[in-house]
């Protein structure tokens, strides 16, 4: 149990470095030259097998700001505790100094200084440095993809995942799980797994029609590393004919199937498994919740909620590891696994400082591949940014505000809405927009901007039905996405009432009035589930309104009053 | 840019989509478990009820029951206009007590399934399955 100590070392290193003088005034080279690439992957090898976990890329080949949430609420069990706890009371929760990088990398506040200090994050040339480093220690350490890696950019949108695929299985990753890879639609999905040179796991993802294991994704693999016999069990994301479109993907049925897992456990157990790995896109409610009902599993790599911590959550017998999104971060587990189980483990949350750790030139060369036919279309200036642009946090961001805002003017609308999505690179004050930043919180296949009429009565549905999808008390019941982001119309929501009476005093702002039930308003958004949507690209919407603005400025966001917290 | 009425389209699931209110419970779990029971106690024992925790289409929920040793299975769906789904009988020839179906739910509720055993007791299960609009997938 060495990884918060081994954590700390990192922290207190970096706040003995900066001395307590507080907030906000990191020079950027002071920052390069304190931290150093050997003091991020420090590690000292430990036991005899390496797990080496990165999720959630959503096609970040470069390196990117990335805020984390300051709203991120959780409910029932998971009320005040992680990954529902952020700022400073997450700091002092891992001992993080104000102003060090973990604070940087982990935390919200501050931080368009400690951008301008630290610099971008990511960058898929600095993971492979670092997973090199980890093979270097390990040759035989397993890289584990907990999916959303085949989706997010303009690139990405351009080849249909390839750019993503080239680069990722230059990685060489062992087995993968999935969540907006089925986006690409079925057959382009079979087109790449068909391929894969590494396993696609999905012990939920199931034939629709007959309701039995798809074929084309085994339930787990079997590994042999470092003496030990390993099971890898996917995990895919349980909802995704419900928050994504279905219509996409129609062959396939997904759920929790805690069940069908458990009767995985058993199966590599009774094949010689000797520490069971799930590589999961439950979310982390989720899987804290399947790690209390399922036995026997030893290890959960965790995904779809984005959530990065510095240290694993015990339940009962299980780790849980969150590593994060966007090519933040790189988790690394070393294991002890004697006499048929495991016996110890080490962890560390490796954040990847894009000045900091050098880039792999293999891997940058083939990053920049896949970008050359593009480069004009991605560097195009469409305009500058005088705020922080962001979309972490339960109800709004400001990169939302900007496109519920794009719709309401764009499309003459009254309200807008906008989807909880978790992805998407911040914008710092000062830095242009690019084409390819806007392709970056927008980008994908079903991206059409409708416009339509609501009755105030339907939009209140459509605000409940959401809230609950991220409230229910039970995890089980949620999808995993924020509240849908609203331009146009505030509203109070008490987040522990049940679905139907969590939302009140809807008001419409520009005339200041309650919403009427039976009125019918304009409301324009994007990201409909619905096959036949139509409307102009979210992207051409949020380009023009970006151009006709020139300098973009976003005003923090009081619309939404939350109460039961 | 313009847009002009005739360049957009409504959503075309909003008619659908308003089936999908959650219903306020036409009748009581335990009142409907008694209905079959005849107000006998069911336990909960030796009786799985399989039903996924939000419906991928609410139109057609897969679900599956196993109760060995029973004699007769009944599925109810608490919050339907008619919440008796289907029963299913076993007769000794039966080489296993298990069923599985695909059933239509109006909107958010439980769904109940009641083993009855050779013995007369009753065994019962429920799952809450959530019926919802879906999208904001994060």
């Amino acid at each position: 149990m060495l990884s918060r100590r081994d954590f700390l070392q990192m922290s207190m290193a970096a706040s003995s470095l900066y001395g307590a003088s507080g907030f906000g005034n990191w020079a950027k080279l002071a920052a390069q030259q304190k931290l150093s690439q050997n003091q991020l992957l420090e590690f000292g090898t430990f036991g005899n097998i390496s797990l080496i976990h990165v999720t959630d890329i959503h096609g970040q080949l470069k390196p990117i700001y990335f805020r984390e949430p300051e709203v991120n609420l959780g409910v029932g069990n998971a009320f005040g505790k992680v990954p529902h706890i952020t700022g400073s009371d997450f700091r002092k929760l891992y001992g993080i100094a104000d102003g060090s990088p973990a604070h940087y990398a982990l935390t919200y506040d501050d931080f368009i200084s400690m951008a301008n200090g630290y610099g971008r994050v990511g960058g898929l040339d600095r993971v492979a440095t670092v997973i090199n480093s980890i093979r270097a220690d390990r040759p035989d350490a397993l890289l584990l993809d907990g999916g959303d890696t085949w989706h997010g950019s303009y690139t990405c949108y351009h080849t249909q995942g390839q750019d993503m695929v080239n680069v990722m299985n230059a990685l060489k990753p062992d087995a993968m799980t999935f969540h907006w890879e089925f986006t690409l639609g079925s057959d382009r999905i079979s087109e790449i797994i068909e391929n894969l040179p590494f396993a696609a796991l999905g012990q939920n993802i199931f034939d629709a029609e007959w309701d039995e294991p798809a074929e084309l994704f085994p339930p787990y693999k079997m590994f042999e590393r470092g003496g030990s016999k390993i099971a890898v069990i996917g995990q895919a994301f349980p909802y995704m004919p419900i928050a994504n479109p279905g219509w996409m993907f129609p062959e396939y049925s997904f759920g929790i199937r805690d069940s069908n897992m458990q009767n995985m456990v058993d199966e590599v157990r009774s094949l010689g498994a000797e520490v069971v790995v799930v590589l999961s896109h439950n979310g982390f409610d989720v899987d804290k919740k399947m790690a209390g009902r399922v036995s026997g599993i030893d290890v959960i790599l965790s995904g779809h909620t984005h959530d990065a911590l510095p240290e694993p959550v015990l339940i009962d017998k299980t780790i849980i590891i969150a590593s994060g999104s966007n090519g933040k971060f790189v988790s690394r587990v070393d294991l002890d696994v004697q006499n048929g189980r495991m016996m110890g483990y080490k962890h560390k949350l490796i954040p990847i400082f894009s000045d900091v750790i050098s880039p792999d030139t293999t891997v940058a060369k083939l990053i920049d591949e896949q970008r050359a036919p593009y480069t004009n279309e991605l560097s195009e200036v469409i305009g500058k940014s005088e705020s922080l642009l962001y979309r972490r946090g339960n109800f709004n961001g400001t990169w939302d505000d900007l496109i519920c805002e794009a719709l309401i003017e764009e499309r003459d609308a009254d309200i807008s809405m906008s989807p909880g999505v978790r992805w998407g690179p911040s914008i710092i004050p000062g830095q242009d927009i690019t084409r390819e930043d806007i392709w970056n919180v927008t980008s994908m296949t079903y991206g059409k901007a409708y416009r339509t009429e609501f009755t105030g009565e339907f939009i209140h549905i459509i605000l409940e039905d959401v809230a609950d999808n991220l409230f229910n008390s039970d995890p089980y019941y949620q999808q995993g996405g924020d509240m849908v982001r609203i331009g146009g119309m505030g509203y109070k929501i008490d987040i522990n009432k049940p679905q139907g009476s969590r939302i009140t005093e809807m008001t419409l702002l520009k005339t200041g009035e309650i919403i009427d039930p039976s009125k019918t308003y304009i409301v324009s958004g994007w990201a409909s589930v619905n096959e036949d949507t139509e409307g102009p690209q979210i992207w051409d919407v949020v380009e023009n309104y970006i151009r006709r603005q020139e300098t973009i400025s976003v005003e923090p966001n009081s619309n939404v009053e939350v109460v039961g917290i | 840019m313009k847009f002009t009425r005739r360049e957009t389209l409504a959503v075309s699931g909003a008619a659908l989509v308003a089936t999908v209110l959650p219903l306020k419970l036409l009748a009581s779990t335990s009142d409907l478990i008694s209905g079959i029971t005849g107000g006998a106690e069911a336990s909960g024992d030796g009786i799985n009820l399989t039903a996924p925790e939000i419906a991928e289409n609410g139109n057609t929920v897969p679900i599956s029951v196993d109760a060995p040793g029973a004699v007769a299975i009944t599925v109810l769906a608490a919050g339907n206009p008619t919440p008796g789904v289907a029963k299913f009988n076993f007769g000794s020839g039966s080489g296993a007590q298990s069923c599985s179906t695909r059933i239509r739910l109006a909107g958010t509720q439980d769904v109940i399934a009641v083993a009855e055993m050779a013995d007369g007791s009753f065994s019962a299960a429920h799952q809450t399955v959530k019926v919802t609009i879906g999208g904001c997938g994060g």
